[in-house]
């Protein structure tokens, strides 16, 4: 008993933010957080440096996921092998699916690479289409006119601060857009090779075409074999660039780019991948001048 | 889908005149809203005719097969100095085997309750038998949920882990020494997560007594009562840990068991107390569990359980006191050293601690009439290696050397398989 007092007294989660915030995944955390400012609490339950796929449902997580009054995932399916179990042990009922509480970003952006047909021998597809929506600065606008309201409705007393708060992103956000768009030009058309498609939003934004992946299917590490046919591949037609995320394991990435001679270059899945991604804004400056290197 | 394009377009245009007076950035957002809600009903799949049909739950199926190579004879398999579990703690037969292949059912059956059940089919015909049945509270609040129905109880750390997540390919010896396998027991259970940073959980659970250690009373009120906690936190961004304590308290009556040795009926009345501890510790580079990570599992259980044991019940019917303290204790690490390849050490130890039997004290009968429960401290080394090409397939080569049987010791070897179809539930931690 006498723990248990120590416990509540020491370890409370702090209570003075209006707004607990648990973030799937760091984009939702550092988007909930310009929209929020000092009115919410942010946490995220992973960082750019893990797969997002695969999170152990650790037990802090199940405190954090206790404590939060509104839950941002990307969904589509994302999250399945671990967020739903987050959900059903913390005990909290203010953020089930179907509540005010609960967000699933990709339900609000339209998703590419939606399969016609599901069979697990195609390896790990998502029935509700590519879940990486966060790699294409629109889908992160759309997301947040969504999460402003959210917000304003399960904390009307600070409404008007997260709607001004959201006007002035979402200003500051097109303008970043059309300076991105007109940075990234020389991409268009460049055909590239990515190791998972995580990437698949951003190339579809800026024009690129993806001529292969590492994985010889969605979730499946690479294999010799399959890298070996990239090779040969790239000898007949060569990619410009050989991309991988920031969680990914670059042994595969770097086989390929020394026997085709294509350079590989790391991008940050998320905010937080890399030195430069501190935030959503830095996270595509850094996305854009990494792709962009290669080709100068 | 054309159709709804143009009442959009239209739509907008009879809007764009009242908005006339306002800059043209609100006329483009105004657009701009619209087309994306568009956007978004357009991948709305088409609305479905067989909307009953919509509403299945997640069905998943286990199969797994194993073919094992024993020294020792596996209808002859008992655990020396302890009490007879009479449950399914043997390993596979020899040679090839079909293990039980699991059903699961899981689906939110409304705004408050989620149910799941999980059945395993018996290779053998000899039916089908429901390990998990329950209902689960959704829409609680303040940390509360409440489970009912047939579930695994909360005793220690791998009981309450379906044998297909299992690291190894048989349980830890405590679970078959102490549980009868796996203690699985129809009743309600009650959670609480405590509101801190670091996570704690207390629970408890009110049972029947179905199986071992119990005896499925027929009385009313609640045959076994457990008690749980659980106290876990990250060190860092690449560690996990989480530690728990149980305890299990039940009464059997006429709890009966066959000696195994000397093929004696004998029976225990009394009360039976079991604590356990468990650990478990998971580390991965800054989280990252796609190349290596590494898992580090422990339990520590301990028994006492006192009341009088009868002597061939059917026979001759010879009772007096029994008492015992007993403990035993595993500590397993699995590596995962490149992407789907793990390797893994087990060791067990038991302890048949002091075991008092009024019969043989008394002088009616001798210990070579209960040889089973003649001291003994049984252990195990088990290493294994396995490949799984994706999160739904797992092949398994693990070898073990079983010291449960006194003087005999039995060299397994099991080659195994795993797969998992259709939905597949989340693992805890």
């Amino acid at each position: 008993m006498r723990l248990l007092l120590f416990l509540l007294a020491f370890a409370s989660v702090p209570a003075f933010a209006a707004v607990n915030v648990f973030a799937c995944e760091p984009e939702w955390a550092s988007l909930a957080q310009e929209l929020g400012g000092d009115k919410v609490s942010v946490v995220s339950a992973t960082t750019a440096r893990q797969d997002p796929h695969h999170i152990e449902a650790r037990p802090s997580l199940i405190a954090r996921m206790r404590a939060a009054d509104l839950v941002v995932c990307s969904g589509s399916e994302l999250e399945i092998g671990w967020l739903p179990l987050l959900l059903t042990q913390s005990g909290n009922g203010r953020v089930q699916p179907g509540s005010p509480g609960y967000l699933e970003a990709s339900r609000y952006v339209l998703r590419l690479e939606v399969p016609t047909a599901l069979d697990r021998s195609m390896g790990d597809v998502h029935p509700g289409g590519n879940p990486h929506i966060q790699t294409d600065p629109r889908n992160i606008a759309k997301v947040a006119r969504v999460l402003a309201e959210r917000l304003a409705q399960l904390d009307a007393a600070n409404a008007a601060s997260y709607r001004s708060r959201a006007d002035s992103f979402d200003k500051r956000w097109a303008e970043a857009i059309a300076r991105w768009e007109k940075q990234a030009a020389p991409l268009k058309g460049v055909p590239l090779v990515q190791h998972h498609k995580g990437f698949t939003y951003l190339i579809a934004w800026l024009g690129m075409r993806e001529v292969g992946n590492l994985e010889p299917k969605p979730g499946i590490p690479p294999t010799t074999s399959h890298l070996v046919e990239l090779v040969d591949q790239m000898k007949q037609a060569p990619a410009k660039v050989i991309v991988y995320s920031s969680y990914d394991d670059p042994k595969a990435a770097q086989f390929l780019s020394q026997r085709s001679g294509i350079p590989n270059v790391m991008l940050p899945f998320t905010v937080g991948g890399s030195d430069r991604a501190k935030d959503l804004f830095g996270y595509f400056d850094d996305l854009l001048a990494r792709l962009l290197a290669p080709l100068q | 889908m054309y159709r709804n394009l143009w009442c959009a377009a239209a739509l907008a245009a009879a809007v764009l005149p009242a908005q006339a007076q306002d800059p043209a950035r609100e006329e483009v957002k105004i657009l701009q809203q619209r087309v994306d809600e568009l956007e978004r009903r357009m991948q709305e799949p088409p609305a479905r005719q067989q909307s009953e049909n919509a509403f299945n739950p997640a069905v998943s199926a286990i199969l797994n097969g194993v073919y094992s190579n024993l020294s020792q004879d596996p209808n002859t398999y008992r655990i020396n100095g302890f009490v007879p579990t009479m449950g399914d703690v043997a390993p596979p037969r020899r040679g090839f085997s079909l293990g039980e292949s699991e059903l699961g059912i899981s689906a939110n059956v409304d705004h408050l309750f989620r149910g799941t059940m999980i059945a395993a089919i018996q290779p053998d015909g000899s039916g089908v038998e429901i390990e998990e049945a329950y209902l689960q509270t959704l829409a609680l609040s303040r940390g509360f949920s409440v489970k009912a129905g047939r579930f695994f109880s909360a005793v220690g750390y791998q009981n309450q882990i379906h044998a297909h997540a299992w690291d190894f390919t048989d349980q830890p010896l405590v679970m078959k020494a102490f549980l009868g396998g796996q203690l699985n027991d129809d009743g309600v259970q009650v959670k609480w997560v405590a509101p801190t940073e670091l996570y704690l959980d207390l629970g408890a659970e009110f049972t029947r007594g179905r199986g071992f250690p119990a005896s499925d009373p027929n009385k009313n009120g609640a045959g076994a009562v457990n008690g749980f906690a659980h106290l876990g936190g990250d060190l860092g961004a690449s560690l996990a840990w989480q530690t728990g304590l149980s305890y299990h308290v039940t009464s059997p009556r006429d709890r009966a068991y066959e000696d195994p040795q000397s093929g004696a009926s004998n029976s225990f009345t009394g009360s039976s107390k079991l604590w356990a501890a468990s650990g478990v510790l998971k580390w991965a580079p800054e989280g990252n569990t796609t190349v290596t990570n590494f898992k580090l599992q422990g339990e520590y259980f301990r028994r006492k359980e006192s009341g009088d044991l009868t002597f061939d019940p059917a026979g001759v019917a010879l009772t007096d006191g029994y008492a015992s303290r007993q403990s035993g204790w595993y500590l397993q690490g699995v590596y995962q050293f490149m992407p789907q390849w793990r390797v893994g050490y087990r060791y067990d130890q038991l302890d048949s601690g002091s075991t008092s039997i009024g019969l043989v004290d008394s002088g009616a009968l001798t210990a070579a009439d209960f040889p089973v429960l003649a001291g003994y401290k049984p252990k195990r080394h088990a290493a294994m290696v396995d490949w799984s090409p994706s999160e739904f397939s797992r092949v398994r080569l693990q070898f073990a050397r079983d010291d449960s049987r006194q003087g005999q010791p039995d060299n397994q070897v099991f080659l195994q398989y795993i797969v998992s179809l259709g939905a597949h539930g989340a693992h805890t931690f």
